[in-house]
């Protein structure tokens, strides 16, 4: 604990979202001078109680103080995020708040504006910004327009933004999430630099590694609540983890070993089928320009996974959306059961037994205004209705049996077919979209993030459902950003970096240590041993 | 369904409407009261003169068909998540279309012939009219409001230039009388619908009403096409081909509307006439918002602004006319300010109950 | 020389009220506001101005209160649109309805007629040919408006409120996090576009020296035509005014002669538009929040 005064202090925080209760009493004290790490998994509730802190939301119970320039604590409770700016708080969120079409300068200054009679001071506004960014290592033109820079260089505006209204507080939220190694390196000179120069600095983030290598302290949040707090020369990664997740994580791992044979580590995977169910060939898909896959092949056997893990933002989408027809492929072949589907519709795909779950189910999977049922038969619309080439009218009694059926198989609640869907929970509705996905026949499945936002009892029964699918002799391809998903579910893990895949092991070979380095992009493999 | 979704879902479908007839009340006390008359008079005597005798009731029919059609054409687009604000012109077009093949056609083709081809006709040219902001749209990502809008006057002003050098009546602004496929009145049925321009098409509006009805909740067609107005990306990743969704709509939007212009051309006067909509088009947004965007909500929200407008007439010796002009644009200003305003406190009650 | 000089002054006086609607609308709509109102807004200025003429005696004062009834109509767009968040197009059209009931039935409650006023005092007689460029020299208001745009051009580019304007048109959640008032921000740009437009109908109004039913005939929807076709920027609106007001002179002074029916220069805004819109010549890309209405 640090002798000085907090520089922050948050207590007893609550607060929900209709029925989800994101912070239940969350704690958090962090001094001034201090790079402090806020860990915890996806929907621990870090980024709920950072923004109540930063006064976009405001606590349904609890306290948030913050240290003043004159050395006492004054309680903000409640507090606006005009007047958080004032305090010198600012936060940069994992989505950025940029205006593209105007320049770095004047983002940087909008709403502050510097002004010479009635007019715009554009001329200081440049200035100011670059002297603020060679302080602290912050390069970038301030007269390119925003929507030419790099996400990198994006985010250094957005960095800008906070320092330019005095922030001595920052608050930077899953920053790493979609830079490159060098990037990141870049960013944590910043960061030290702000801190030297007595800044306080809360980092928001799920990776064990950042943690270890820039923190001064770190403080585990799981489910809503605080559950530690560390210095962090005195932790380890196995320690946060397990603060982390609530049990050891050695046995999360392991967890694959325990079901029998057939996962032992000494084992070799299943042997393939003989003929594969989903074969990609040097497939190349472009994004706005860009080769976001670069020439990636792959086949997948019936009643196996392999899992695609890698860092966001490295072409795991794009190559997704490909192989479900929802993105032109640029070059290359997509194969399902041996039959060529590189440029066959979405329909013609499913109808050739492909399943996709989808990353995003707000916006891809799920119809919110539309009835349970009828996001049930989603894709399949056309097999639900009579008449000539099944254009006519749709048979309701079918569709009503179709969702009681899948209700009950897969959970869902409330067992209601006429809800509409934005009514359940979002592990209920990613249920809907996995019901729907793997409860009538197909042979190949995407699924991509598939729990994503989904409660801990959820996430439970469809890892079950999915390896149930896998049992039956299914092809699954998945991909998750979450490595300990990949590694608890895939017979075999490839990497991918930077629109390729970089690296293909058997399950038994992959693990955080091997695959973290690869995912960033790096070849060595010189971390030290747990 | 659960009570708690029906009735939310009842609530922000009809207190919108009712928001909106409420303070337009208010607005026409207002201005009565500013004329010097008392409101009450003045409500009993527009409803007298509407639906309280055969001839008002008569024209409150007549004028309910048009805006029945374009108001259907703007809530089917609307499912799409279009915007059609082309109805003026894919109505004069329609009208006109019908009109033409009426004076085209020999004299004495029979009904059975000649109705179709005419209202054939009529869907056709106001589909063509709508395929052009489908297309733009599906094609190069054109704003539909922009273009339909622009469409609008240059349909109209074509058509201007093709009546007035080419097939107008002298010292008039019409084309000459249809010699086949014209519809017979409701007057020659029913004797006290006397002297009202009220005509069979009304069934036909009908009709359509019904058709879409069943379209856009029955059939597989409508299923996409709902879905690509609430979820263009869900839709596109449930195999629905989105832009072919766009360009069938704004067709069967166009000819929807065009098939309003039968009540004037076929039904009424058996000429095309510059400006006979007399708004309807644009009034179509005002029905398909007041109607909420069902096909049922279309008729009554039709019925409605017909009644307002006949009733603007019948009122007249007391209140000017124009003050009916004022109450629509109070009517769908309020109905478009509640809607938002109504599924923010529907919504927001239920989640806080939830808590 | 004197034939060029008329169709310059005859150009000029088309193109005024395009302007004026045209220099606010491209504020609103770079705010992210829909402005299919200026028409509406347009017919109330020529309305209210002509009331304020006819019972003061006094132009200025009809300028006053033309401003006064555009200001109204800003107000009422920019409280249902950006307060309570209803669907701006369908605003826009009702806005404009209640423009033209409105003033039909005070036209009837003033002046006893349903088609048009007595005569008020405007700023000087437009007579035709040379006489006509006299009169627009000294009519204040042609000053004004040729001034608009390059006024609304500074204010878009030079000033922290065109700043504001500009974010909060693309990225209003941006601005707000930054702690810009958004819908400020939005409501001044609206009622400013209701002034200025209405200014434009003012001219109207004051240039025929009476208010006749609807006597804008769409001119609104012509200014919206030149914000879109110039891309959203006020010097390029600016310019697509003039184009389009040139192309009616050219057409009145030919008329009578075999060539193009008038129907189809009437049309030239529009299908130019049209071409705009579909990313035929440049793409021509609205502010990324526009009808959007919420932050």
């Amino acid at each position: 604990m640090t002798a000085s005064l907090p520089a922050i202090r948050m207590n007893g925080i609550q607060k929900s979202f209709g029925p989800v209760r994101a912070n239940r009493g969350a704690r958090l004290e962090v001094g001034t001078r201090e790079i402090h790490a806020l860990v915890g998994e996806n929907g621990a509730g870090k980024s709920t109680l950072m923004r109540i802190l930063a006064g976009l939301y405001a606590p349904d119970a609890g306290t948030v103080e913050v240290g003043t320039p004159s050395g006492d604590l004054r309680d903000v409770t409640g507090w606006s995020t005009a007047d958080a700016i004032k305090a010198g708080v600012g936060m940069v969120h994992q989505h950025f708040m940029l205006v593209r079409t105007l320049t770095v300068a004047e983002n940087v200054v909008l709403g502050r504006e510097p002004v010479r009679g009635a007019m715009l001071d554009i001329a200081r506004a440049i200035t100011d910004v670059k002297r603020i960014g060679d302080q602290y290592g912050l390069r970038v033109d301030p007269a390119r327009l925003v929507g030419d820079l790099s996400v990198g260089e994006a985010q250094r505006v957005e960095i800008l933004k906070t320092l330019f209204r005095g922030a001595r507080i920052l608050i930077l939220d899953e920053p790493t999430a979609v830079l490159s190694p060098l990037e990141v390196k870049e960013l944590w000179g910043v960061l030290r630099r702000l801190r030297d120069d007595g800044a306080t600095i809360v980092l928001i983030t799920h990776k064990l590694d950042e943690v270890m290598d820039v923190s001064d302290a770190i403080t585990v949040m799981r489910q809503g609540e605080t559950v530690a707090r560390m210095e962090t020369g005195a932790a380890t990664p196995e320690a946060i983890a397990r603060a982390m997740v609530g049990r050891d994580v050695a046995l999360v791992t392991m967890r694959n070993e325990d079901e029998g044979p057939r996962t032992s580590l000494e084992e070799t995977p299943r042997s393939p089928g003989p003929r594969s169910s989903l074969s990609v060939s040097s497939l190349v898909v472009t994004n706005r320009g860009r080769r976001a896959v670069d020439g990636v092949s792959f086949d997948i056997a019936a009643g196996e996974i392999l899992g695609i893990a890698g860092v966001e933002g490295n072409g795991q989408t794009e190559l997704i959306e490909a192989i479900a027809g929802l993105r032109p492929v640029a070059s290359g072949t997509i194969a399902l059961g041996g039959r060529d589907v590189t440029h066959a519709s979405v329909r013609e795909r499913t109808e050739a037994g492909l399943a996709h779950i989808p990353e995003d189910r707000h916006r891809r999977g799920l119809i919110l205004e539309y009835s349970v049922a009828d996001n049930l038969i989603l894709g399949d619309q056309h097999h639900y209705a009579t008449g000539a080439r099944h254009a006519w009218a749709l048979d309701g009694r079918r569709i009503e049996a179709n969702a009681n059926d899948e209700i009950q198989r897969f959970d869902i609640r409330p067992p209601d077919a006429e809800l509409p869907a934005r009514a359940l929970s979002g592990g209920n509705q990613q249920k809907v979209v996995i019901a729907r996905e793997m409860g009538g026949t197909y042979d190949v499945l995407l699924a991509s993030q598939p729990t994503r936002g989904v409660d801990v009892g959820a996430i439970e029964f469809i890892h079950a459902q999915l390896r149930a699918a896998r049992e039956a002799g299914k092809a699954i391809l998945l991909v998750s950003a979450e490595l300990s998903e990949i590694l608890a579910l895939a017979d075999r893990v490839a990497v991918m970096y930077g629109g390729r895949i970089v690296a293909t092991l058997p399950r038994r070979e992959a693990s955080e240590e091997r695959l973290g380095p690869l995912m960033t992009g790096a070849t060595d493999t010189t971390r030290p041993a747990a | 369904m659960t009570t708690i979704a029906a009735r939310q879902r009842v609530e922000e479908a009809l207190l919108p409407p009712l928001v909106a007839l409420l303070v337009a009340l208010v607005v026409g006390d207002i201005l009565i009261l500013l004329v010097g008359q008392s409101p009450g008079a003045v409500y009993r005597l527009m409803l007298s003169g509407t639906w309280g005798n055969w001839y008002g009731f008569g024209q409150v029919l007549y004028k309910a068909t048009t805006l029945l059609c374009t108001g259907l054409a703007v809530a089917l687009a609307l499912r799409a998540g279009l915007f059609n604000i082309g109805g003026e012109g894919q109505l004069a077009a329609g009208g006109f279309a019908a009109a033409v093949v009426g004076l085209v056609l020999p004299a004495g083709t029979p009904g059975i012939l000649a109705i179709p081809l005419c209202i054939g006709a009529a869907l056709a040219a106001g589909g063509l009219v709508g395929a052009v902001p489908g297309v733009m749209k599906a094609r190069f990502g054109a704003h539909e409001v922009i273009v339909t809008i622009m469409l609008n006057f240059i349909v109209l002003a074509f058509l201007n230039w093709i009546v007035a050098s080419h097939l107008h009546v002298p010292e008039t602004l019409h084309t000459p009388e249809m010699r086949a496929g014209t519809l017979p009145r409701l007057m020659d049925w029913i004797s006290p619908f006397h002297g009202s321009a009220a005509n069979a098409s009304l069934f036909i509006a009908i009709a359509a009403a019904v058709i879409v009805g069943w379209m856009l909740f029955r059939t597989r067609g409508g299923f996409e096409l709902r879905a690509a107005g609430l979820q263009p990306d869900a839709a596109e990743y449930g195999g629905v081909r989105v832009g072919r969704v766009w360009i069938k709509a704004f067709m069967i939007s166009g000819a929807l509307a065009g098939l309003g212009g039968i009540n004037y051309t076929l039904g009424y006067k058996h000429y095309y006439e510059e400006g006979f909509s007399g708004g309807a088009g644009f009034l179509g947004i005002a029905v398909a918002l007041v109607g909420r965007n069902h096909p049922l909500g279309v008729v009554i929200a039709a019925f409605l602004f017909a009644t307002l407008s006949q009733g603007g007439l019948a009122i007249h010796a007391l209140v000017p006319k124009q003050m009916v002009e004022v109450l629509q644009g109070v009517v769908i200003l309020a109905v478009a300010a509640a809607v938002p305003e109504v599924r923010r406190l529907v919504q927001g009650v239920r989640a806080g109950a939830a808590r | 020389m004197s034939e060029i000089v008329a169709f310059v002054a005859q150009t000029i006086r088309i193109a005024i009220p395009y302007l004026f609607a045209a220099s606010g609308g491209v504020v609103a709509e770079r705010a992210g506001v829909v402005s299919l109102t200026l028409e509406g807004f347009m017919l109330t200025g020529a309305f209210a101005a002509t009331l304020g003429s006819y019972y003061s005696g006094s132009p200025w004062i009809g300028v006053l209160c033309g401003i006064g009834g555009g200001l109204v109509f800003g107000l009422i767009h920019a409280v249902a649109s950006i307060r309570y968040r209803a669907d701006q197009i369908v605003t826009g059209i009702a806005i404009n309805l209640l423009a033209v009931g409105l003033t039909r039935f005070f036209l009837l409650m003033a002046f006893d007629s349903s088609s048009n006023s007595p005569r008020v005092a405007g700023f000087g007689v437009t007579g035709d040919g040379g006489a006509l460029t006299g009169a627009l020299l000294r009519n204040p208001l042609v000053w004004f408006g040729l001034l608009s745009i390059p006024l609304v051009a500074w204010l878009v580019h030079y000033t922290p409120f065109g700043l504001r304007v500009r974010a909060v048109g693309e990225h209003p959640a941006a601005a707000e996090t930054l702690g810009v008032p958004v819908r400020r921000v939005r409501y001044f740009a609206v009622v400013l576009s209701g002034i200025l437009a209405g200014l434009g109908g003012v001219y109207l109004a004051l240039d025929q020296h009476q208010f006749t039913d609807s006597m804008t005939a769409g001119r609104g929807f012509i200014a919206l035509a030149a914000i879109i076709f110039g891309r959203w920027e006020p010097v390029r609106a600016g310019i697509a005014c003039l184009l389009f007001a040139a192309a009616e002179t050219l057409q009145i002074q030919l008329q009578g002669m075999q060539g193009i029916p008038s129907q189809f220069v009437q049309m030239i805004p529009y299908v130019l538009t049209i071409v705009a819109v579909g990313g035929f010549v440049a793409r021509s890309t609205p502010p990324a929040a526009l009808g959007k209405g919420d932050a």
